[in-house]
């Protein structure tokens, strides 16, 4: 199977593309989370990319060390929106404007 | 150039991503919203598995759709997300607002597509994997306990802090420090 490797880094542009709009555009801070799981699922899919183009397994074991970021930053930030619902009654990032920055 | 099985395997699965991406960013039911996040990231892994890493597509299904997702779905069930939310989050998904900036931000798209294709050194063999072959758990592991066995440590120390750090933001607070921090 050939897949040109151009494709494959158009596929992951798109990708990191959306969550970007996704993270920037939502005010829920649950969206917001979830897009930034599928920008660094678009990281992992370049690492993934280039482990096979070069026939490497250095690309997968990149991706298992971006595996556990998402893992540690999901239960971390899951966590803080807990929180935030208890504290303020709400998922709106727009209502943690506390410190007037 | 005729497109074999694998190839079309891998363009019909990745752009199962990118469309299941989009219904996740514009979608405002959150539970909704998790599903197609399930389906955009089992087409990842679909897309792994063509590219020579069964190992990673593996995890993907297990680690990603299987763990990851389910501590979504119980934080959206602790949420308990009620008509307002959703109301609000309308207000922002009106699509005269999206025209212009999608209509210049395509431009970009379609540039960044012309330079991604018109590049025709990668690496040592040109526009294309000549031969995509399977890269297998047994290396993954050898090189994951071998060079790279110190950032192995520092993951597990992240993930050690994440378990920590969970723990101490989701568990009750106790009565009197909830009165001081109300009254600031």
């Amino acid at each position: 199977m050939t897949v040109p490797i151009e494709h494959g880094f158009v596929l992951v542009a798109l990708l990191w593309a959306i969550g970007l709009v996704g993270l920037l555009s939502r005010k829920n801070t649950l969206f917001m989370l979830m897009s930034m799981e599928i920008m660094l699922n678009a990281g992992a899919l370049a690492f993934i990319l280039a482990g096979s183009l070069w026939q490497q397994a250095d690309g997968q074991v990149i991706y298992i060390l971006i595996l556990s970021i998402a893992a540690a930053e999901v239960g971390l930030g899951l966590a803080l929106l807990i929180r935030l619902r208890q504290h303020i009654g709400d998922l709106d990032i727009d209502k943690l404007d506390e410190m007037k920055g | 150039m005729n497109i074999e099985s694998g190839q079309l395997l891998f363009y019909v699965s990745g752009s199962i991503a990118v469309l299941a991406s989009l219904f996740v960013v514009t979608n405002k039911n959150a539970v909704h919203a998790l599903l197609y996040l399930v389906v955009s990231l089992l087409a990842l892994a679909m897309c792994f598995y063509l590219l020579g890493a069964p190992f990673a597509a593996a995890l993907q299904i297990i680690v990603y759709a299987g763990a990851i997702m389910v501590l979504f779905v119980f934080a959206v069930m602790i949420f308990n997300i009620n008509q307002t939310d959703i109301d609000r989050e309308q207000q922002w998904l009106t699509w005269q607002s999206w025209v212009g900036p999608s209509l210049l931000a395509m431009i970009l798209l379609g540039e960044i597509v012309f330079v991604l294709l018109s590049q025709q050194n990668w690496a040592t063999n040109p526009s294309s994997v000549t031969q995509i072959e399977l890269v297998d758990a047994r290396a993954v592991g050898s090189l994951l306990f071998g060079p790279y066995l110190l950032a192995v440590e520092i993951a597990s120390f992240l993930l050690l802090a994440g378990l920590v750090g969970g723990y101490h933001l989701a568990k009750e607070l106790p009565k009197k420090t909830t009165t001081q921090g109300g009254s600031q």
